[in-house]
């Protein structure tokens, strides 16, 4: 099967690989109708996610139909169409019994800290991905859920990972009727997580990001103010001046390892690793939020240490929420406002190309080229 | 810059969610009237482990399933078992694994190059679409990456021949 594979940083291309097998009685394979490169490939594809090994495939964003299922599985049969939640998750360990299918304790031998991920090196479980033409699914009675009838899979495939962390975002941001919501970063995650503002009653919401393409796209998709933070100055004192010198009352960071804005934390974050990426976001989120405030957290870092000022966030009396999205979780709910046209996820992709130019779509989307904002991958057994 | 306030109350469905007790805590938090969340578990079933499965310490066992197509493997495996014999919490774990990737990258080369593939570096990096969307940036980078390349080769070229030219005039002194 054709497979994207991951061959060192900034260096991937698509090849053939033996298909997938069932190795657990509860496993079921899916051949993959639509897949999507994630932001988050993108600390992966960049070399910064430590034990991700050559000949990885990536890809936790993907939807497709069952084609085979282990002895054990009941929920979904073959020939279903599912979306398939980036989140391995088994459904009986301490957590998942919690509605914390983000934080399974039996889906990732390699690390305790995060749960089982497709595609998300070894430091996530070891899964190989979606972005291929067939994927191996563990725990299939859990995870994969049955596309409703009439679905766009534009839509269905934005379920598993962009809208659902967007959603949960503001969810654990803790909105209040009339709070202003600010939001680092203007990517598929960052809109989705204003659009979902609104659903949690925000009074206001503000977005900033430098990449005035995507100001523009989430000044009218969300809809909300957004500005280029390499226009406004400082940004934390943009933001207090925006608020009656408080602050904002939750503040979302939907940027993660990756922000641009400060030196120090570009070369000791991206270039040198010396901390587990760039912290920007998160240290500007700490100290725009008022006090009392919440600070929701769903950008990803690395495992080992950032430089935030943590300080404030305890002189301010700061909450600070984070977690992988428990995608099944939230899926019922998600999948009613996408029905009921509440949210409308398709209209985040810019971008269709054949899984053969995987390579080509890794570049685009990394370096922000001809207005990328999402970009999906096509398998050579759909029709394109 | 745009500053125009938005009439919040007209977007579809504004305030649908809106949950007076979104209680921060949750859901960490246990409730008292939540079902029994016992720690101990029926175990999913033991995928059966074929290949080495390197797993974290601070854990008993190798999870349920795993994944399984790419076990540690050569000087890059070696580095990889050295870095799980400790836990999370320590730098001796994280440190090695980036540098066994590292060291994964060469090994990929070799192994290209062993079967008879030389990979396409210009292809593998997506250069095309910089050189589709961003011809005069990429264009700049390259020749500046070319022209540093270039004189630092130059450069220690000429300490060479400089210490080449030493050591003959020393010679012919003698």
């Amino acid at each position: 099967m054709l497979a994207m594979e991951y061959r060192g940083p900034k260096r991937v291309r698509a090849v053939q690989k033996p298909m997938p097998e069932i190795k657990h009685p509860e496993d079921a394979i899916v051949r993959v109708t639509r897949s999507c490169i994630c932001g988050s490939d993108l600390h992966l594809y960049n070399g910064n996610v430590p034990d991700t090994r050559v000949g990885s495939t990536f890809g936790h964003e993907f939807v497709g139909e069952v084609v085979e299922i282990g002895p054990d599985v009941t929920n979904v049969k073959v020939g279903d169409n599912v979306i398939v939640p980036f989140n391995v998750s088994c459904g009986r360990c301490y957590f998942c019994k919690q509605g914390m299918f983000g934080n399974c304790h039996q889906a990732n031998a390699m690390a305790t800290a995060v749960g089982g991920i497709f595609g998300y090196s070894h430091t996530a479980g070891g899964f190989d991905g979606g972005q291929a033409e067939y994927a191996r699914v563990p725990y299939a009675n859990v995870g994969p859920t049955v596309i409703p009838p009439g679905m766009d899979l534009d839509d269905a495939v934005l379920l598993t990972d962009v809208v659902p962390t967007g959603y949960q975002a503001a969810e654990m941001a803790g909105i209040q009727k009339g709070d202003t919501v600010l939001v680092f970063g203007a990517g598929p995650v960052g809109i989705m997580a204003a659009r979902c503002a609104w659903l949690f009653g925000a009074g206001r919401v503000i977005v900033l990001d430098k990449e005035d393409y995507r100001l523009e796209f989430v000044r009218n998709y969300a809809p909300c103010e957004a500005y280029n933070f390499e226009e406004i100055g400082d940004p934390v004192l943009f933001i207090k001046k925006q608020t009656d010198w408080l602050g904002a009352d939750c503040v979302i960071d939907a940027v993660g390892a990756e922000a641009a804005g400060n030196a120090l934390q570009t070369i000791t974050g991206r270039k040198t690793l010396l901390q587990a990426g760039s912290a920007t976001a998160l240290h500007w989120a700490i100290n725009a939020v008022k006090k009392g405030g919440v600070v929701s957290i769903v950008g990803v870092y690395g495992p080992t240490d950032n430089l935030v000022p943590i300080g404030n966030a305890m002189n301010k009396g700061l909450t600070i929420r984070g977690n992988q999205t428990s995608v099944k979780r939230l899926l019922p709910r998600l999948i009613d406002h996408v029905q009921s046209g509440r949210l409308n996820p398709k209209a985040l992709i810019t971008h269709r190309m054949p899984m053969e130019e995987v390579a080509d779509g890794y570049r685009l989307f990394s370096a922000k080229l001809d207005n990328c904002i999402k970009p999906i991958l096509l398998p050579p057994t759909v029709t394109r | 810059m745009q500053t125009k306030k938005i009439d919040y109350k007209q977007i579809n469905g504004w305030g649908v969610d809106a949950d007076p007790e979104n209680d921060p805590t949750y859901p960490m938090q246990h409730r008292e009237d939540a079902p029994p969340r016992d720690i101990f578990y029926d175990r999913p079933p033991q995928q059966p482990i074929d290949v080495e499965v390197l797993h974290s310490i601070e854990r008993p066992d190798v999870t349920a399933v795993f994944g399984a197509t790419l076990p540690p493997k050569g000087l890059s495996g070696v580095i990889r078992r050295f870095a799980f014999k400790y836990s999370e919490n320590q730098y001796k774990h994280w440190l090695p694994l980036i540098f066994a990737d590292r060291v994964d990258v060469v090994e990929g080369v070799l192994k290209d190059l062993a079967h008879g593939h030389v990979p396409n570096i210009f292809a593998e990096k997506g250069y095309p679409m910089e050189w589709k969307y961003n011809r005069t940036a990429f264009v700049t980078k390259m020749a500046t990456i070319a022209a540093i390349t270039v004189g630092t080769v130059v450069f220690l070229n000429s300490g060479k021949d400089k210490k080449k030219s030493k050591h003959v005039r020393g010679y012919r002194g003698k």
